[in-house]
């Protein structure tokens, strides 16, 4: 744009239509960044999920083969079904983390003496990176050393090996997740509170509001926007998990904690995989169900940008 | 506020919130005070089965010690560094243009690319994997901290461009419309008036960044592979099989692995959870 | 006499450079990757290499030692790009994905050479695919029942030959209040030893062969039987519990604790039991019993190799030191019990001293008559050996699912090999 000082008839030209070029020069790079680094990849991996493809070789074009192959895994309840299924478990369960965000925030919303630093210290498991708390949670669920176990052998029950059977596998690691995810609800509800309107709640109170009305009626409809980032976060979260199954489990035992995005990666990159077509074909039905979430997501903030 | 204050309640409330409060925190942290524990034991502590009773000896600065001088983990840090602040530096640069040209500016596909960025932000990263894998590999940058980098920069403009664009759109226009007025170029628009006005967005979201990308682990798994060039959180991996069933030593690493975010979210937590909560209160 | 042989090696390669019109002198770059990444390993390599660089003054060698883990992966991008001259890797179905895709060097001139055919020949199937061959080995190991002694003797145990004596051993140390085999299938490929070893031992090599190349059903009668008497050593209780969480070094303490009286292992499994305190008085090792009279015994002894990208720009000076790697000094070398600690592949070579490696050497060499395997996950394609292995380690939980873990796999193998 300094450059155009040097030519007069051009820095007109410039000038005229500034208002009009200007944002697409702000747009250029992150645009170029993020159309070759994720856009057309996802298009890509559309491609790669018709090919069978090992990494080294030529790609073969297959058809819709790798889906068929989805399809009978499904039918023999195999990975792919378990997988599926543990996604739908991780989805529902994932999901308690809004209400117990939400009691953790209620419960911290007070104002005595050093609750700021209680505050951080509740929020400190989201911070931490998910690999470390799927290292803590493997210990906490060790069959002879756990925490858990000691835990339950004070009440004479147990041992567990939450971890090593296929039953408990899943909603132990789901558990493990919860704990950052609470975290993170937590805050968004703090300080959702904050700006509950305080008259609201007095003329509830003068109403003779009780507690689970008041909250049912006057907080929680306040706190719709934490709510809704909550539940965002949460499901794209659930979708996600990766790092703690492949810290705590790798998908064991015997492919039983298995979900889509770390099949996909077992599929494709692991020591025995390098099936890459398969792996994208995994990734593009992984890919449609966060469709669905990310269309309804687009979909709530158009009605607000158009309400605007 | 709601609940009702603690203050106004009896004097037998007060004291039990007051009572249950450390307590809750002993419980919500458990796991991780029992990680700090593990990780001032001696190794014989283990053999012993004395896992849950009080260190036998006081050996923390022997296994920090261990992981400092006697392992890959200063390089991890210090790899994981090299990768954390050049792309919070990147994307926040990237974003703050792209916030501005859809934050300001009307123009017909305006929401579009909006949505697109926003929408980009949600894929799974599996979809990416493959792709981006094989960019990297042909670009020569694969198990290079660059190869990292520039990924995450891309994909990071995503969530920073929605950051910003909202955040922009809330800074007052007139102040833009005077400055047409006064005939400053955009980019001076740009540099002069808006920018300063970011700071607030731009610690925030630099402060977002750096947790989000410290502990990201699926693309250093897919992008490098060497403790010349992986992060920490994949590190800690290869830590934990040079030290299998050195229980105090994995414990002691995985705390020097959480630290640098933990620190950082202490430092800044205003900017942080300001961050964090944008948009969910307005 | 070490020199002379030297000597001959040297003359011998030197006759059949002089086939080849080229210059005695080897110069030029010549880049080696390799997986030894642990530090005994390393130094014995980089050693190595040092003793080749001074043969060879012209030679600029360079080094690059990578993670055992990541060069699984890594494997496949480097020999397509910024390729060197020689890598290591495994043999017998574990190369044949590169050798399929064209990037390792047919290198059966150097199998056509006296000096290797004459002296490597028990090893050259496993280099074998298409009748050529496509790298040399430079170390392998035997596996085996690692046991500890002591508790043997207090149990009155003699080392078991056939599948009755194993049982009623077994059935006195579960008796005594421990588990008489430790193991983590956490990775799943310990498992994959225990199915190798009962299998060859019940139908045979030939048949254990045809299994991994997806000729036989896993719904066959003997495959059901190989999993009849492995449910008999589950259902007595003669492996740890929770195995499935476990890695193989997690399952070490057991054995060292007494709380499990062996461990069906490799023989990198010496050097830590040592380490964690047992002494050679403590452990000892024999060979898996015999389970059906009928068949010949066969053994696991996995081999590690060099070979030669077919990208690799220095092909000549990679003959050389793949020559040199597998001459009988320092086969003798590399693999004496201050270095690999392993089996050298050369038969001129000299076995070191060690008690489990003079066992194994005696073992591979005069009583594994039906054969020796690598081990399941390098015989069978990667695809099969993966889900094979998660059923084994599923029927090592829940022996009961055996039907329906064999009818998963028969699909499996249906869907793998049919490609």
């Amino acid at each position: 744009m300094t450059a155009a000082v040097d030519a007069p008839e051009q820095e007109s030209w410039f000038h005229r239509n500034q208002q009009r070029i200007a944002p697409w020069l702000f747009l250029a790079p992150g645009l170029l960044f993020f159309m070759v680094y994720v856009i057309i990849p996802v298009f890509q991996s559309f491609n790669l999920s018709l090919y069978e493809w090992d990494g080294l070789g030529a790609a073969e074009y297959v058809g819709f083969r790798n889906y068929e192959d989805l399809y009978w895994e499904l039918y023999d309840r195999d990975a792919f079904y378990i997988s599926l299924k543990n996604n739908l478990i991780w989805l529902i369960l994932y999901l308690a983390a809004i209400p117990a965000g939400l009691f953790i925030a209620l419960f911290l919303n007070q104002t005595v003496w050093g609750i700021r630093l209680y505050k951080s210290l509740f929020f400190f498991p989201f911070v931490i990176s998910q690999v470390v708390v799927g290292l803590v949670f493997t210990w906490f669920y060790d069959p002879t050393f756990g925490l858990l176990n000691e835990f339950l052998g004070f009440f004479g029950l147990g041992p567990l090996n939450v971890l090593g059977d296929e039953r408990f596998v899943t909603y132990g690691i789901i558990f493990a997740g919860l704990w950052p995810q609470t975290a993170y609800c937590m805050i968004l509800y703090l300080t959702g509170l904050n700006a509950v309107d305080p008259e609201q709640i007095e003329a509830g109170r003068l109403d003779g509001a009780k507690s689970w009305r008041m909250l049912w009626h006057i907080i929680l409809p306040q706190l719709r926007p934490a709510t809704f980032i909550a539940f965002v976060v949460t499901i794209i979260g659930a979708l996600r998990s990766f790092d703690l199954i492949s810290i705590m489990t790798q998908g064991g035992p015997f492919g039983s904690s298995r979900v889509l995005a770390y099949y996909m990666f077992e599929v494709a990159l692991s020591e025995y995989g390098f099936r890459m077509g398969y792996g994208a074909a995994i990734a593009v039905i992984l890919f449609l169900i966060m469709l669905c979430f990310i269309a309804y997501f687009l979909w709530s903030m158009y009605r607000e940008e158009k309400g605007h | 506020m709601f609940p009702k204050p603690i203050e106004k309640q009896p004097r037998a409330a007060q004291i039990t919130y007051q009572a249950m409060l450390p307590l809750a925190l002993l419980l919500w942290l458990g796991p991780l005070l029992a990680v700090a524990l593990f990780s001032v034991k001696p190794a014989a502590d283990f053999t012993n089965a004395n896992y849950w009773g009080m260190p036998s000896s006081f050996e923390g600065a022997f296994n920090y010690g261990q992981v400092f001088f006697n392992s890959d983990m200063p390089r991890y840090l210090l790899n994981s560094f090299l990768i954390t602040v050049p792309t919070v530096i990147g994307a926040v640069a990237l974003s703050c243009m792209t916030g501005f040209a859809l934050g300001i500016y009307k123009f017909k596909s305006n929401l579009w690319i909006f949505f697109m960025f926003v929408a980009g932000n949600f894929v799974p990263f599996q979809i990416l994997m493959v792709p981006v894998r094989d960019l990297t590999l042909q670009l020569g940058l694969y198990n290079t901290k660059t190869g990292l980098v520039l990924f995450h920069i891309a994909f990071q403009t995503g969530f920073c461009t929605l950051f910003m664009r909202n955040f922009i759109r809330a800074l007052p226009f007139e102040l833009i419309e005077a400055a047409r007025v006064e005939g400053i170029s955009e980019w001076r628009i740009f540099w002069y008036v808006v920018l300063p006005l970011m700071k607030p967005a731009i610690a925030a979201l630099s402060v977002l960044i750096f947790t989000f990308i410290w502990n990201d682990y699926f693309w250093a798994v897919v992008l490098t592979q060497g403790a010349e060039s992986q992060p920490v959180t994949a590190g800690i991996t290869s830590f934990n099989a040079q030290f299998r069933a050195a229980y105090q030593l994995m414990s002691a690493g995985s705390i020097v692995a959480a630290l640098p975010p933990v620190a950082m979210f202490f430092l800044m937590q205003k900017h942080f959870i300001a961050g964090l909560t944008l948009g969910a209160v307005k | 006499m070490h020199s002379m042989f030297k000597r001959t090696a040297v003359a011998l390669a030197a006759s059949v450079a002089l086939a080849a019109p080229v210059a005695a002198e080897l110069t030029g770059e010549l880049r080696i990757f390799l997986d030894t990444s642990n530090p005994a390993p390393r130094a014995t390599m980089e050693a190595m290499i040092e003793r080749f660089a001074a043969e060879h003054p012209g030679l600029e060698i360079e080094t690059t030692v990578i993670d055992r883990e990541a060069y699984k992966t890594q494997i496949r991008n480097f020999l397509t790009a910024d390729t060197p001259d020689v890598a290591t890797w495994y043999a017998a179905n574990r190369m044949k994905p590169y050798v399929e895709a064209g990037l390792f060097e047919d290198v059966s001139d150097l199998w056509a050479e006296p000096e290797i055919a004459d002296n490597l020949a028990s090893t050259k199937g496993a280099m074998t695919i298409d009748g050529k061959q496509w790298g040399v080995p430079y170390t392998y190991y035997q596996w085996g029942v690692y046991y500890r002694k002591d508790i043997f003797d207090e149990l009155d145990l003699t080392e078991p030959t056939t599948w009755e004596e194993e049982l009623a051993n077994c059935q006195k140390i579960v008796d005594s209040g421990r588990a008489c085999y430790t193991i983590g299938t956490k990775f799943l490929w310990t498992a994959g030893g225990w199915f190798d070893y009962l299998n060859m031992r019940t139908n045979g090599f030939d048949f254990h062969n045809q299994l991994a190349n997806g000729e036989i059903s896993w719904e066959d009668d003997r495959v059901k039987q190989t999993f009849a008497n492995w449910k008999q050593l589950i259902d007595m209780g003669a492996f740890i519990d929770n195995h499935q969480t476990y890695s193989w070094q997690e399952a070490l303490p057991f054995m060292v604790n007494g709380e499990a009286a062996a461990y069906l292992m490799g023989n990198f499994a010496v050097a830590p039991l040592r380490e964690a305190g047992l002494s050679d008085d403590q452990i000892d090792f024999y060979q898996f019993v015999a389970i059906n009279p009928d068949v010949e015994l066969a053994e696991d002894a996995p081999t590690d190799t060099f070979h030669i990208p077919a990208n690799a720009s220095n092909k000549e000076a990679a003959r050389e030191f793949l020559r040199f790697a597998v001459s009988a000094d320092e086969q003798t070398e590399i693999n004496n019990g201050a270095n690999l600690g392993q089996l050298p592949v050369n038969a001129q070579s000299a076995v070191d001293e060690d008690k489990f490696l003079q066992q194994g050497f005696a073992m591979l060499s005069s009583n594994s008559p039906g054969g020796v395997a690598q081990f399941w996950d390098r015989d069978a394609p990667a695809e099969m050996a993966k889900a094979s292995m998660e059923g084994f380690q599923e029927f090592m939980v829940k022996p009961d699912n055996a039907d329906r873990i064999l009818a998963k796999l028969e699909r499996a193998r249906q869907r793998i090999y049919d490609n």
